[in-house]
């Protein structure tokens, strides 16, 4: 039984030239699925989200949600779903509980108001104006507007982008809870580590298409060595050094390099370095610094596209 | 699978046009500077125009008299007169005075030996016409002449029949205009800039109850609105309704009514507050200018009359006017009643029908 079903998904906005967000995006989430779309901005997330949750018209593809159809059953499936946009600003001079109180009249079944802000940790601030609310808390009551329907399914788009570390945990808890409830999750993420914890499977969207999809172990795995040695040389060795020289050491099994720094995807990391340092002695060649960690859903990424999905990380 | 039907023991409270109207509501009286410009605008508007409309002594009537041997005769004539403020200057003088308006008629006495007055004066400007009559009224009596038939003056300045009178019915259309378009239509845009209406649109909220429930309470706010003006009126300038109590609270709500849904229909497409004040701005303008707010709009042409009477606030100010200067009963102002349910209705239909979510 599937959630979420979309078939051959495909948007593009008018304009000159028009831009095509979303190019042929198939996905299918089961029921119980915390899914995960991961992907750099602008990959056609947000798109593809908004276009499950009915919010825009696919130019076209096929969607079903819950097993219904947008432009059928409209009511239903809005009875049935929670959803929190990537960016909404709630009336300021409303509270808490006034807030809650105004959503869960939009529904005919839900929970009570105080559930959800006990759900989402917000008892203490129930009496307080959303103009009030720090940023974590505020993302904390966009989430209780969707859980207070009692919905099946809950759409989160980008839910922690933002937030401090904090926040994001307690936001993290939430979706856990709401997970072990046996019920669906679909969110849109460019945070690595978030979608790694959170996700049982994971779609990576780039350019309006899924490039990989599966588990978070399962894509790491895939990248064929679980653990990246990093090191940088002096500034000058390295133009002479292309990637390649590392390519054949044992254990390698992808070598990339930029400006002066360079990481290797390796199985086995205690059988590459050995061979790593004896080949940079063999070349006179002086390490600026090393580390050695488990392989992520970014390195699957950087394998993938040839880039960082965020452009802090890589700089 | 849940039913999308309200089930019928749904308490009061949970009911979403409720939820609206008090978020509305909540959201309004938060905002202190929104209560005041809403309530205490209007308000000096009654002010500074009672002020400037009440019944003050007449003022002095300005008379410039060219100078010369002759002109003294009218000149002190006049003084004689306290209506008369008199300037005695020459004519070059005289006549730039008047033509910037700064004397309302010149004087000038004809040398010779017949005693002979010319009047300059602007036929344009109503007291440069009563200027002419009453000065010539002044020197021809000083120069001799009776009345035959004796006269007396009485004032009528009995309420119902002065300028404030007129104005009140018309300030308060101005207020229900302005309150309904401005006060949906900001807030709808704002609601829409900030995305709260495409988080609406992910709910199973009914359109129609946000829509009226907008309409809703901004009926409920011009209640206080209305009435804070009715009193101040009556308590300041002694301004009554002649009419029936309850037509005058029908019509407020009809306007409000009217005016609030024109300002959903205004604001249905608009993504910006520019573009939503420049819109509302482009309707008011014509009711400001032609529905008859500080002076009858039958001084515009015939040929101008069906469009001013089409105008919804023409309609309004129209039936209040009735309603309260002459005591008309509501079924007499049907015509205007009808129409201007009729554009409430149309303009909430038309707005549930192209309101921009996104």
């Amino acid at each position: 039984m599937f959630a979420i079903r979309a078939t051959n998904l495909k948007k593009q906005y008018e304009g000159r030239p028009p831009v095509e967000a979303v190019r042929g995006l198939d996905l299918a989430v089961e029921v119980g699925e915390c899914f995960g779309l991961l992907g750099p901005n602008g990959a056609g997330k947000t798109t593809t989200i908004e276009i499950l949750e009915g919010l825009l018209t696919a130019t076209s593809g096929d969607v079903e949600i819950l097993g219904l159809r947008w432009g059928r059953d409209d009511q239903a499936i809005r009875e049935r779903i929670g959803i929190s946009l990537q960016e909404t600003k709630l009336a300021e001079k409303l509270t808490v509980r006034e807030t809650l109180e105004l959503f869960r009249s939009f529904y005919a079944q839900g929970i009570e108001p105080a559930a959800a802000m006990q759900q989402v940790s917000l008892e203490e601030k129930q009496n307080t104006w959303v103009a009030k609310l720090s940023g974590g808390q505020r993302q904390r009551l966009a989430v209780a507007c969707a859980l207070v329907g009692d919905p099946e399914l809950l759409f989160l788009d980008e839910p922690t982008t933002g937030l401090d570390p904090q926040s994001r945990r307690q936001l993290w808890d939430i979706i856990r809870d709401f997970g072990r409830q046996g019920r669906t999750v679909l969110l849109t993420t460019h945070y690595m580590d978030e979608a790694e914890r959170l996700c049982n499977r994971v779609a990576i969207v780039n350019a309006g298409q899924v490039i990989a999809l599966g588990t978070p172990r399962e894509l790491i795995a895939s990248l064929g060595g679980e653990q990246v040695i990093e090191f940088s040389l002096q500034r000058t060795d390295a133009h002479a050094v292309p990637a390649e020289t590392f390519a054949g050491l044992p254990a390698v099994q992808a070598a990339r390099q930029e400006a002066h720094h360079y990481s290797l995807s390796v199985s086995e990391a205690h059988v590459t370095l050995p061979a790593l340092l004896a080949t940079l002695e063999a070349h006179g060649l002086a390490m600026a610094n090393l580390t050695t960690r488990h392989a992520s859903l970014e390195d699957v990424f950087v394998h993938l596209t040839g880039r960082h999905i965020n452009e802090e990380a890589a700089s | 699978m849940k039913q999308s039907a309200l089930p019928a023991n749904r308490p009061w409270s949970r009911r979403p046009l409720v939820q609206i109207v008090l978020s509305r509501a909540r959201e309004f009286y938060r905002e202190p500077e929104a209560v005041f410009w809403v309530y205490g605008f209007p308000l000096l508007m009654v002010v500074a125009l009672g002020i400037a409309f009440r019944n003050q002594p007449e003022r002095p009537i300005a008379v410039d008299v060219v100078a010369s041997a002759q002109g003294e005769v009218a000149q002190t004539a006049l003084e004689n007169n306290q209506r008369f403020q008199v300037r005695v200057a020459d004519l070059a003088a005289c006549r730039e005075r008047l033509r910037l308006g700064k004397t309302d008629l010149v004087v000038i006495s004809a040398a010779g030996e017949a005693q002979r007055y010319d009047y300059w004066f602007d036929p344009g400007r109503p007291e440069s016409a009563l200027a002419r009559s009453a000065v010539d009224d002044a020197l021809q009596r000083a120069a001799g002449r009776t009345d035959p038939v004796p006269t007396g003056d009485q004032q009528m300045t009995d309420p119902g029949g002065r300028y404030i009178d007129f104005l009140v019915p018309g300030l308060l259309g101005m207020s229900l205009m302005g309150g309904g378009l401005w006060g949906v239509g900001f807030v709808t845009v704002d609601m829409r800039i900030r995305k709260l209406l495409k988080r609406l649109l992910a709910t199973p909220m009914r359109k129609s109850d946000f829509l009226a429930g907008i309409m809703l309470s901004r009926l409920l706010f011009m209640i206080p609105e209305v009435l804070v003006l009715l009193v101040f009126a009556r308590l300041a300038f002694g301004v009554r309704n002649q009419g029936h109590t309850l037509s005058l609270l029908v019509l407020v709500l009809l306007g409000a009514f009217s005016f609030s849904g024109l300002g959903l229909l205004v604001a249905s497409r608009a993504k910006t507050l520019e573009a939503v004040s420049g819109l509302m701005n482009l309707v008011m303008l014509p009711m400001w200018v032609l529905s008859g707010i500080f002076f009858s709009p039958e001084r515009f042409p015939a040929a101008a009359q069906p469009f001013i009477r089409a105008l919804p606030l023409t309609q309004l100010i129209d039936a209040t006017r009735a309603v309260m200067l002459e005591g008309a009963s509501l079924a007499a102002q049907a015509g205007n009643v009808v129409a201007l349910a009729a554009w409430g209705l149309i303009s909430f239909l038309l707005a549930l029908k192209l309101f921009r979510w996104n």
